[in-house]
């Protein structure tokens, strides 16, 4: 009976908490959009962080994006030849590229390369107490380190994923028009005519802002209130790349339905 | 921090937002083919059909295998239980006789629907707003196939 009630308990304690957790994470993004340290001073620390943040994301964005373009020619070659559909090569790797993998790969990556060095950064500031040296000098943490860092992520995000969706369709067309031979006029031609700026490429871009608030929020979220202890640091790190990983696959999900489903 | 390394902090981003500024303009131009919708000034033809199959919102409408504009709205006319297909042609060819007929056409066996315009021998041309007369419906495989069928049992 008391282990019972115990167990009733622990749920009760993890339910509270959950909530404590989650109104913590409003009332902190709230904070975080209206602190802005002034033009001058904030756009040098933005520069700052789009450069951790961004521009040392870039490799391994290109990298990847290049090398899922080439892998989907390839599969997508040797299942449409079978049909006699090559031409069909240009429409499936471009619209699976803009809709869908662009965006989420590109989010998952972010979450391992920038969102874990994010949540590393801010923790050990926390442990080492300079968050708090901050306060004692009366500049505001959140307006300091966490609105640039949160902005930076926020602004990136879209364009890795535009660069991953590029550099995709040209490792595609590496692989289909000049190492397995489909026509190059009705490559381009016809992925012209399947791809809508509006429809595809724009709904693509928009999915991968909506994963860069998600990603980032997590991360500076996970980093200021992790526990100010080496294991702590590490737990919290943890967290944001599978926290993000889960929010962005089920948000992926959410937006195609609402985007390009008949459920919207 | 010292200077140069200021420096090279913004030449990388400056260089990290030009690139994606090219890729946008590559996703928009080379893959999503926005620039024969953006320059051209278009206008409005519209035609009735009885059926028109699978044809959608953006399908291309074709002249001698040329695209020349695209369906931009379909409507349900509730009066005269028919469809009214809009479509917005590329000003340079306005010149459009007034008895051109339209046809509902599919590329390949599978393909996507389109609309064929065949241009007719009038003096007078199809101005902004005017609607095609002559029109013929998209060909439904399962009305193909009952026609057949039905033909095939007269011949026993």
């Amino acid at each position: 009976m008391h282990r019972l009630i115990h167990h009733i308990q622990s749920i009760g304690q993890k339910t509270i908490g959950f909530c404590i957790a989650f109104g913590r994470a409003n009332l902190f993004i709230l904070s975080i959009i209206f602190a802005w340290p002034g033009f001058k001073l904030g756009a040098r620390l933005l520069v700052k962080q789009l450069y951790s943040v961004g521009v040392l994301s870039l490799i391994i964005i290109v990298v990847s994006g290049g090398f899922v373009g080439m892998v989907l020619g390839l599969q997508g070659y040797t299942t449409l030849i079978k049909f006699g559909a090559e031409q069909a090569l240009g429409p499936m790797i471009s619209l699976a590229l803009v809709r869908e993998l662009g965006p989420v790969m590109s989010a998952l990556l972010f979450a391992g390369r920038a969102g874990s060095a994010l949540t590393a950064e801010i923790g050990l500031m926390r442990a080492t107490e300079q968050l708090s040296g901050m306060e004692m000098m009366a500049v505001d943490p959140i307006t300091r380190v966490i609105a640039p860092r949160f902005w930076a992520g926020v602004i990136s995000l879209p364009l890795l994923a535009i660069l991953f969706s590029a550099v995709g369709v040209w490792g595609g067309t590496l692989v289909g028009v000049n190492w397995l031979g489909v026509d190059e006029g009705a490559f381009w031609g016809n992925m012209q005519s399947a791809v809508d700026w509006h429809e595809d490429v724009w709904n693509g871009i928009i999915k991968s802002f909506v994963f860069g608030i998600l990603v980032t929020w997590l991360a500076v979220f996970h980093g200021y209130y992790a526990t100010p202890t080496s294991e702590g640091v590490s737990l919290a790190t943890t967290r944001t790349v599978v926290q993000s990983s889960l929010v962005v696959l089920a948000m992926d999900f959410v937006l195609t339905a609402l985007m390009f489903g008949e459920l919207g | 921090m010292n200077h140069q390394r200021i420096i090279w902090i913004e030449f990388t981003v400056g260089v990290f937002m030009l690139v994606a500024f090219l890729s946008a303009i590559f996703l928009a131009l080379r893959v999503s083919g926005l620039v024969t919708m953006v320059g051209s000034e278009t206008y409005q033809i519209r035609a009735r059909f009885d059926n028109i199959g699978g044809l959608k919102v953006r399908s291309p409408v074709n002249i001698a295998g040329v695209t020349v504009g695209r369906v931009s709205d379909i409507q349900f006319d509730a009066k005269t239980f028919d469809a009214v297909v809009s479509m917005e042609i590329d000003n340079q060819y306005k010149i459009l006789p007034s008895d051109t007929s339209a046809s509902i056409l599919t590329s390949g066996l599978l393909g996507e629907k389109y609309i064929n315009l065949e241009p007719g021998a009038s003096e007078t041309t199809l101005g902004s707003g005017g609607e095609i007369e002559a029109t013929q419906s998209a060909l439904i495989l399962e009305n193909l196939i009952g026609k057949f069928l039905t033909r095939g049992k007269e011949g026993d």
